[in-house]
């Protein structure tokens, strides 16, 4: 909770998603305004709305005429015409809207189908041992800052071709974006050209030097017969570490917070390899981390409510995840749960572009953390924190190993 | 003998390439270069993989599969 936000007393007349109940414990506020709204309104952030049912969160993300991405974080600063140079936006795709965001789109997907993204997985477990090994011979450790964190950064990274030991200036430049949203602006804009400086760098060296990498195939790929502008390139560099870290840190990080608690599901994954497909999807499921967010693009009436152009909406996927109209017992994980048409990676077109990638880091990161690691729990359940805004992750998820001799 | 045959397919309009399908089998569906998913073949599933063509419609988050009866 920010200090410039009072706390809130009823979430469907004046939500903010930076509340601290929301940010210890969503799941019942989402599940009252299911029976009471359920679309509930702020008037934060200059007017917000929140549907949280699976239908329509849905509608929402379907819909493309009454709500544009030009914005999906929803600030106290709305984009003016000055910040989106048409028609690129800040990080394309995720800020566009079609017809522009189905090119960007294609031009990105081949680099995420699963072929390319297995090319990672031994990377990925090889990073993953190397973490847990620095573990070895701690009863307890942070599983969230000394395994979960470090993980999706690398393999962006890998994926990149910039240089692993440049990973950590990453993590500083994510918190910037995201986290550090009340920072004095000339020292974020001072910040965001030495990120800037950086990428610039990154993308003369690959030109000089071109490889297999996602940076060369970025600054190869063609639009019209025409390569990208260099700010284009910048901005999906930037899109791809700021969606792919926080966020996938944050489902191997509230997979672990199950596990831990949860006996009989460690011992059915560690005896049934093959329940990881469906456990995997289930741990998606039940703690979604992204929320994303739209504009409202044109005044319209939204099931009798008054949505107005510029109007925030929060688009929460862990919501719909949530509803008992589209998935029995919601709230109960069922790693072997048949019918799971979760939306953790969102709906519609702009459906996470990172997907394969974020499921291929979740399972590795699992597996060898059983394998090494098969019985766990928490070290002290009160000392579990959670990051506050539209990415919800663990960030301290302090742990003891059993089972080892004494 | 006669049993039930199922035709399995995609909708390509509605596919936005989740490759849940894929990850449940392989065996009855391609991906393109884009990563868009359509059935293998004819989309005519085989008998011992009808359970999965199954398991690939309760998971398609966009409802893009179809699992028809052809004819028995």
């Amino acid at each position: 909770m920010t200090d410039r936000h009072p706390p809130v007393q009823d979430f469907a007349t004046d939500f903010d998603h930076t509340d601290g109940a929301w940010v210890a414990d969503p799941y019942p506020i989402w599940d009252d305004l299911r029976q009471r709204c359920p679309v509930a309104h702020s008037d934060r952030y200059g007017g917000a709305w929140l549907p949280v049912t699976h239908d329509l969160v849905s509608e929402v993300a379907y819909d493309t005429e009454h709500f544009t991405s030009r914005s999906v974080v929803v600030s106290e600063r709305r984009p003016g015409p000055e910040d989106l140079p048409a028609p690129i936006g800040v990080a394309p795709p995720i800020s566009s809207d079609p017809p522009f965001h189905g090119v960007v789109r294609r031009m990105l997907l081949p680099a995420f189908t699963p072929k390319p993204i297995a090319a990672l997985e031994p990377f990925t477990r090889d990073l993953c041992r190397e973490l847990l090994a620095t573990t070895d011979g701690r009863a307890s450790f942070d599983a969230a800052l000394e395994y979960a964190q470090h993980i999706p950064v690398r393999v962006i990274v890998r994926f990149l071709g910039f240089p692993q030991e440049d990973a950590d200036q990453f993590r500083g430049f994510i918190r910037l974006v995201l986290e550090e949203v009340d920072r004095p602006p000339e020292e974020r804009e001072e910040r965001f050209a030495a990120v800037d400086a950086y990428m610039d760098a990154q993308i003369e060296d690959h030109l000089a030097r071109p490889r297999d990498d996602l940076t060369s195939f970025l600054l190869e790929a063609e639009i019209g017969g025409q390569k990208l502008p260099v700010e284009h390139v910048r901005g999906t560099m930037a899109l791809l570490m700021v969606a792919g870290i926080d966020t996938t840190w944050s489902a191997i990080g509230a997979s672990l917070w199950h596990l831990a608690q949860h006996p009989e599901d460690r011992r059915r994954l560690a005896a049934e390899p093959d329940l990881m497909g469906t456990a995997l999807e289930e741990l998606l499921r039940a703690y979604a981390p992204v929320t994303m967010a739209r504009l409202v693009a044109t005044d319209f009436d939204f099931h009798g409510h008054p949505f107005k152009e510029g109007d925030w909406l929060l688009l929460p996927f862990p919501a719909a995840n949530r509803d008992p109209a589209a998935f029995e017992n919601p709230g109960q994980v069922q790693l072997d749960r048949a019918t799971n048409r979760h939306a953790a990676f969102g709906l519609g077109r702009h459906r996470c572009l990172g997907s394969n990638l974020a499921r291929m880091e979740l399972r590795v990161a699992l597996e060898e953390w059983l394998a090494r690691y098969p019985d766990f729990e928490l070290s002290d359940p009160a000392a579990v924190t959670w990051s506050a805004g539209q990415v919800r992750g663990p960030r301290r998820l302090p742990v003891t190993i059993l089972g080892r001799g004494a | 003998m006669t049993h039930t045959i199922f035709r399995v397919h995609v909708d390509p309009d509605k596919c936005q390439g989740h490759n849940r399908c894929y990850s449940v089998s392989p065996d009855l569906f391609e991906l393109d270069d884009l990563g868009m998913s359509s059935e293998a073949g004819t989309g005519l599933v085989p008998a011992g993989l009808v359970s999965l063509a199954r398991l690939a419609v309760a998971n398609c988050p966009e409802h893009a599969i179809s699992l028809t009866e052809v004819k028995s």
